[in-house]
C-alpha cells in the first residue's frame, strides 16, 4: 500500500511539473490530497504494522502525519493566494506545486521510515525539495538564503551519516546489521558507553540542523525570512517536525543504555541555549517573519527541554509539537495577508492593523495567546507539563534559567505584536488591496483546533501519543 | 598497501592547504577519487559482485571524473579568479591541518572498547574537519564546495573500513543523494555567479539581524 502511495504521488509530482493548464493543476492537486488523506486513514487503523519493507506505521510517526495532512490542505489553499497574487508564470507555478507535492511525500517517508538509512535519505531528499521553494522568489536575498540553508544542511546530514557508520561499527558483526531502530535498541547495551557517546554526538548535531536547535539553528532562521509564506509555514511547522521525530527516534534508540544521563544533559544544553539565543534576538529583532522565525527556535528549545527531563515531559514534548504546529503555520499564513496590506516585513514600519483589516488583527491577536502559551491556549497546558516535569526531575536551575528567558521571549513577542496591531503613531500609506475576510477562515480553524486540543483533546490522539512514549523509561 | 593510500590522503589533505590554485584543488579531489577506488578495491573485494561494482563506479565515475569536470565547468563558465584567497596565510592553513591529523591520531587512541581499524578512522576524522576548515578559511563559494566534497570523501573512507553492511537499497540511495546534493549546489553556484559580480561569500551578507 505504502509503495503505492509513493509511486503515484512522485508520478503526479512529476505530471504537475510538466504540466501548464490551470484546470489540470488544481485536478492533480486534489488527487494528491486524496491520496494522501487515504494514506493517513489507512495507516491509522494499521497502527504498528510494516509496509513496503523498511517503512512502519508506528503511533508517533502517524500523529506527525495527521498534522502534515492537514497543513497540506491549508498550506495548498494559501500557495494558490499567495501566486495568485504574485501573478507568477504559469511554467514557475508548476514547479512550485510539484516541489511542494514532492516534499509532502519525502516529509511523510521521513516520519514513517523504520530503517535509520532510509530515514537519513528522506531527510536528505526534504532538504533539496524545500531548497526549490525557498529559492521560488528569485531574488538574489532568497539566493543567499538558499545557499546557505542547503549548504548548512547537507553538511549537518554529512555529520550524522558518520554518526550512523560510528553505530554500524559499534555493531560489529560479519554479517549485513539489521539496521532498524527496534533492532538496534536491543544491541547497543553491550556497547561501551563511551562510544556511544561519541555516536550520539555526531547524531544529534545533524539532526539539529532539520528541527532547529542551537548548534546548527541559523539555517532555518534565514530560510523562513525568504521563503514565500505558505512555505514558512511548512519549514517552520512540518519540517521542524521531521527534525524531532529524528532526535526522538535516535533519543529512544539509545535510552536504554547507560548514558541516558548524559543524553539529557546534552539535550538540556541544546534546549535551554536555543531558549537563551532566541530571547537576545527577539529583543531587536525588526523583521515579522525573522520574530516568527526564532519564536519557533524557542518553542524547539522547550520541547528538547521536555524530552531531557523525562516523566510526562515526553508526553508534553510530543504534544507541544503538534499544537505548535497548528499555531505557527496560521501566523505565517497571516503574514502573506499583511504583507500583501503593508507591502513589507518590518515590524517598524507598520501600525494599526486593526483598523486597516479587522479579521487579520483578529487572526494575530488569538495568535498572540496561542503563542505566549496564556490559558486558554492548549500550549499553556503543554508548557505547564513541561515545566512539572522539571520540578519533579529537580532540575531547579535549568527550570529557573527556562522561564526567566522564556519571559523575555513573551515581553518581545506581545510587544512587538501590539505594535503591528494598535500603534497609531505613524503616517502608514494607505493599504494597497484589503485580503478578502474569507481567505483567514483556515487560519481561525487552525487557532479553534489549538484552543480545543488544550482543553478536550480527543482519546484516540491521547492514546495514540502514550503509545508513541511507551517506549522509553 | 591500504596503509599507503591511506597516508597519501592524509598528505593530499595537507598539500590541499597551501595549494593556491583552484585547478589543484580540483586535482587533488580528483586524486582523492583514484585513492578511494584502490581502498575500495582492496578492502571490499569479498563482498557481492554488483555491489563492489556498484561502489567502484562510483568512486572512479562520480568522483574522479564527473566533479571535477563539473567544477571545472563552473569556475570556467563563472570567469573564477583562480585564486583560492583564503583568509589565513598559508603557513597556518598548514599548521592547523597537521595538528588537526595529529589531534585525530590521538583521538583514535584514546576511543577503546569498540574493535575499529585505527588507520581508517584516524584519516577520516581529519579528512572531516580538514573540510570543515577549508569551508571556513576560504572567501570562494566554489570552495566551499570542494570542502564538503572532501568531508564527503572522509564519510567514504569510514564506511569503506565499517565493511559495507548497509543493504544495497539504502546505499543507492545514500549515494544518489550525495551525487545530486554536489550538482543541486553547483546550480546553485552558477545562480550565484549570474547575480553577483563576484563569486565571493562577501555578497552573501544581506541576511542578519
Amino acid at each position: 500500500m505504502f509503495g503505492y502511495y509513493l509511486i503515484t504521488g512522485f508520478l503526479i509530482g512529476v505530471v504537475s511539473m510538466l504540466n501548464r493548464n490551470r484546470m489540470v493543476r488544481v485536478l492533480l492537486l486534489v488527487l494528491f490530497l486524496a491520496i494522501q488523506t487515504a494514506m493517513t486513514i489507512y495507516a491509522y487503523f494499521h497502527l504498528n504494522m510494516e509496509n513496503a519493507g523498511y517503512f512502519r506505521f508506528d503511533a508517533l510517526g502517524i500523529i506527525f502525519m495527521c498534522v502534515l495532512t492537514l497543513l497540506s490542505y491549508t498550506t495548498i489553499y494559501h500557495s494558490f493566494i499567495y501566486l495568485q497574487h504574485r501573478k507568477d508564470s504559469s511554467r514557475s507555478q508548476s514547479f512550485y506545486f510539484a516541489a511542494l507535492i514532492i516534499l509532502i511525500i519525502v516529509m511523510t517517508c521521513a516520519y514513517l521510515a523504520s530503517h535509520i538509512g532510509i530515514m537519513w535519505v528522506f531527510i536528505e531528499l526534504t532538504t533539496l525539495s524545500v531548497s526549490v521553494l525557498i529559492y521560488h522568489e528569485r531574488t538574489p536575498l532568497s539566493l543567499e538564503a538558499t545557499w546557505k540553508y542547503v549548504f548548512i544542511c547537507s553538511i549537518g546530514i554529512t555529520i550524522t551519516f558518520i554518526g550512523i557508520v560510528l553505530l554500524s561499527i559499534a555493531m560489529e558483526e560479519s554479517d549485513v546489521i539489521e539496521f532498524s531502530f527496534k533492532a538496534i535498541q536491543t544491541k547497543l547495551v553491550q556497547v561501551d558507553p563511551s562510544w556511544l557517546k561519541f555516536v550520539f554526538l555526531f547524531m544529534i548535531i545533524g539532526f539539529c540542523t532539520k528541527m532547529g536547535l542551537f548548534p546548527m539553528h541559523t539555517a532555518a532562521i534565514d530560510a523562513h525570512t525568504v521563503a514565500p509564506p505558505p512555505i514558512s509555514a511548512f519549514i517552520s511547522t512540518t519540517l521542524m517536525n521531521v527534525g524531532f521525530i529524528a532526535i526522538f527516534r535516535t533519543y529512544s534508540m539509545f535510552a536504554h543504555t547507560s548514558i541516558l544521563h548524559w543524553m539529557n544533559n546534552v539535550l538540556f544544553a541544546c534546549g535551554l541555549i536555543s531558549i537563551i539565543v532566541s530571547a537576545a534576538y527577539l529583543l531587536k529583532v525588526n523583521h515579522l517573519k525573522r520574530m516568527s522565525a526564532y519564536s519557533s527556535i524557542e518553542h524547539m528549545g522547550l520541547a528538547a527541554i521536555g524530552l531531557a527531563s523525562g516523566g510526562i515531559g515526553y508526553f508534553a514534548a510530543i504534544f507541544h509539537m503538534v499544537l505548535h504546529s497548528f499555531v505557527k503555520s496560521s501566523l505565517f499564513y497571516q503574514i502573506d495577508q499583511f504583507h500583501r496590506n503593508f507591502r513589507t516585513y518590518m515590524i517598524n514600519e507598520t501600525g494599526n492593523y486593526f483598523k486597516r483589516n479587522l479579521p487579520g488583527a483578529m487572526v494575530f491577536l488569538l495568535i498572540l495567546i496561542a503563542i505566549i502559551a496564556m490559558p486558554p491556549s492548549g500550549l499553556f497546558v503543554t508548557e505547564f507539563w513541561i515545566f512539572k516535569a522539571l520540578f519533579f526531575s529537580s532540575h531547579i536551575i535549568i527550570f529557573i534559567l527556562a522561564l526567566f528567558f522564556l519571559t523575555i521571549c513573551i515581553y518581545s513577542l506581545a510587544k512587538n505584536f501590539l505594535f503591528i496591531l494598535f500603534n497609531q503613531t505613524k503616517d502608514l500609506l494607505p493599504a494597497l488591496e484589503n485580503p478578502d475576510p474569507s481567505e483567514t477562515y483556515s487560519q481561525y480553524f487552525l487557532l479553534a483546533l489549538v484552543f480545543y486540543l488544550g482543553i478536550n483533546p480527543p482519546a484516540g490522539m491521547m492514546n495514540l501519543i502514550h503509545d508513541a512514549v511507551s517506549i522509553l523509561p | 598497501m591500504t596503509h599507503i593510500l591511506l597516508i597519501t590522503f592524509a598528505i593530499s589533505l595537507i598539500y590541499m592547504g597551501i595549494a593556491n590554485r583552484l585547478s589543484t584543488y580540483i586535482n587533488i579531489l580528483a586524486l582523492q577519487g583514484i585513492i578511494l577506488f584502490g581502498l575500495s578495491f582492496i578492502e571490499l573485494i569479498q563482498i557481492n559482485t554488483l555491489n563492489l561494482i556498484f561502489i567502484l563506479f562510483e568512486t572512479i565515475v562520480f568522483k574522479t571524473i564527473a566533479i571535477p569536470l563539473f567544477l571545472t565547468y563552473i569556475i570556467k563558465k563563472n570567469n573564477i579568479v583562480r585564486e583560492a584567497q583564503p583568509f589565513v596565510p598559508d603557513f597556518f592553513s598548514v599548521v592547523i591541518i597537521t595538528s588537526i591529523i595529529l589531534g585525530s591520531f590521538i583521538l583514535s587512541n584514546i576511543v577503546t572498547g569498540v574493535h575499529i581499524q585505527k588507520m581508517f578512522f584516524l584519516v577520516a576524522i581529519s579528512a572531516l574537519f580538514s573540510g570543515l576548515f577549508i569551508i571556513i578559511t576560504r572567501k570562494k563559494i566554489v570552495t566551499h564546495i570542494m570542502g564538503y566534497l572532501v568531508i564527503e570523501n572522509g564519510v567514504f573512507i569510514l564506511s569503506i573500513s565499517a565493511g559495507n553492511k548497509m543493504p544495497m537499497l539504502v546505499n543507492s540511495g545514500i549515494t544518489l543523494d550525495i551525487f545530486v546534493s554536489v550538482l543541486v549546489l553547483g546550480v546553485f553556484v552558477n545562480r550565484i555567479g549570474n547575480t553577483f559580480e563576484e563569486m565571493s561569500v562577501d555578497n552573501l551578507t544581506d541576511l542578519r539581524d
